[in-house]
């Protein structure tokens, strides 16, 4: 067995350094695809009332089922759990070692140390960013739509927590899938000198590209929590709202 | 008539900087000593290396400073030191490429013999003997027989690799050396990837995992991409470790 003996056996060094790769590429790509999908918003609250309801199943079972997604996200929690367990062997454990790794950053003032210092400090605050999010997520699976998520982001105060865990998520996963292929001497091309000027360049494009993607679907949930504030706990029916989005002062339903 | 025959060479008019040196001072074996920087200046001369102007201080201004070389052709490896808190070789850095002041320290991690002057050689020949870096053969060698033919591609691998002057830069730039000084570095890995690419060398993976499938080996790395950067010699450090860890991941889980 693979786990079984992880902690114990001469292979475990292996088996953990493995591990942590894949479940660091897992993460970062699900962290990537969730972007796309809550973006959604970006296309109108039709358009993300649709992705709400395919992930609950609807199109399979012809009814939403929310636990799908609470299974989903305790699974994502569980790989969390695992990564932070195992990537936590690579932090500074003591003084001293804080220390030496501050001098030592300070005189070198060389990028991917710098990198690897922000994955900790990200990965850090990631135990607790993620948490709040992810225990929200599994406890009230229901709770997602054009409505619902925008009543959460604003009448329910998540947005400057939405809004740091933006930055810090995009920042550690991006970093993260750039160092996992230097690492294990992935896609690194003829000449790894230039495929790692090329892999960092990748990097930098898409973390930026999903900032800015980030920042608008976090402002549109804003905008529309805002106009909701007064009904909120409302939930979203697109036939009932396709009209009071295209004629707001008309009467509600 | 040829129009660049008439021309003069233009001579470069420059005003010689004068730079200003803060070296690490400190005898280990005296007791009153106090580790402390000590300035010294020096006018900038044409292709002044780092080499140069440590010999000038030393003839002038500070017989007892403590610094080595053996080469002065970035062979040797004796001088790397911290060069404005990066490591670098004293005789391959050219003081205008240094700001006008300039902080030298001995590198981190290694030793202290004094001043500028470090035991990396106790410290490379620990990594040797833990890594077993020579070649284990099952076979008798026959000393009277023409040697065993080698791919050239292999060889140039094999020479490539080789091309470690075991200086230490590697070490003093990766973070992870510096705060687990029982990792084995670049310079290690590297060596040991050069023994298993070389076909005279008959150990098996699971004796390679045996010796580098833990953290103080390949597992320890954190590819903060120091030693690959800071490497005087240029070698593709980063890629023997992935090389190295895909192999140890590989002869760990089989």
């Amino acid at each position: 067995m693979l786990f079984k003996n992880a902690l114990t056996s001469p292979r475990g060094p292996a088996v953990m350094d493995m591990l942590q790769s894949v479940s660091g590429i897992i993460l970062a790509l699900f962290m990537w695809a969730h972007m796309f999908m809550v973006s959604s918003i970006l296309l109108g609250n039709d358009a993300m009332y649709w992705v709400t309801k395919m992930f609950e199943g609807e199109p399979i079972f012809g009814k939403g089922y929310p636990i799908l997604v609470s299974l989903f996200a305790l699974f994502i929690l569980s790989l969390i759990i695992l990564h932070a367990f195992l990537a936590m062997r690579k932090f500074p454990a003591t003084h001293r070692q804080y220390r030496t790794l501050h001098k030592h950053l300070g005189g070198v003032r060389h990028t991917d140390s710098y990198l690897w210092y922000v994955q900790v400090v990200t990965g850090f605050a990631l135990f607790f960013l993620a948490s709040v999010h992810l225990y929200q997520l599994i406890m009230h699976p229901a709770d997602i739509g054009p409505f619902a998520s925008s009543d959460r982001v604003w009448s329910g105060r998540m947005w400057p927590l939405y809004l740091i865990l933006l930055f810090v998520v995009e920042l550690h996963g991006g970093i993260g899938l750039y160092r996992v292929m230097v690492k294990w001497g992935w896609f690194m091309g003829k000449d790894p000198k230039v495929g790692r000027k090329r892999l960092t360049l990748a990097k930098w494009v898409l973390t930026l590209f999903f900032l800015v993607l980030g920042l608008l679907t976090l402002a549109a949930y804003m905008k529309v929590g805002y106009e909701h504030q007064d009904r909120a706990g409302e939930r979203y029916l697109p036939a009932a709202y396709s009209q009071v989005n295209r004629a707001p002062q008309g009467e509600s339903h | 008539m040829n129009a660049v025959n008439e021309q003069t060479i233009p001579v470069k008019v420059t005003t010689a900087r004068t730079i200003e040196f803060a070296i690490f001072r400190h005898n280990p074996f005296d007791d009153n000593s106090e580790p402390h920087f000590e300035s010294y200046e020096l006018e900038e001369a044409d292709s002044m290396t780092l080499f140069i102007a440590l010999n000038e201080i030393r003839a002038k201004q500070a017989p007892s400073l403590q610094f080595d070389f053996v080469c002065r052709a970035g062979i040797c490896g004796s001088c790397a030191m911290l060069i404005n808190g990066r490591p670098g070789l004293a005789c391959r850095t050219l003081v205008s490429q240094l700001p006008a002041k300039v902080t030298l320290m001995p590198l981190p991690g290694f030793e202290l013999i004094g001043d500028l002057s470090v035991n990396t050689g106790k410290w490379m020949r620990g990594m040797s003997e833990h890594l077993q870096t020579w070649i284990h053969s099952n076979e008798e060698t026959n000393i009277d027989a023409i040697e065993e033919k080698m791919a050239p591609e292999t060889a140039e691998q094999i020479y490539e690799l080789e091309r470690c002057i075991e200086c230490g830069c590697c070490i003093a730039g990766c973070g992870t050396a510096q705060m687990r000084p029982e990792f084995v570095g670049a310079v290690g890995l590297n060596q040991l990837a050069r023994f298993k690419i070389d076909p005279r060398d008959n150990r098996t993976d699971a004796q390679f995992y045996a010796l580098v499938g833990n953290e103080d080996g390949v597992f320890g790395c954190m590819t903060m991409l120091g030693c690959e950067d800071f490497c005087p010699k240029e070698l593709p450090l980063a890629q023997q470790i992935a090389y190295m860890r895909r192999a140890m991941a590989v002869a760990g889980v089989s």
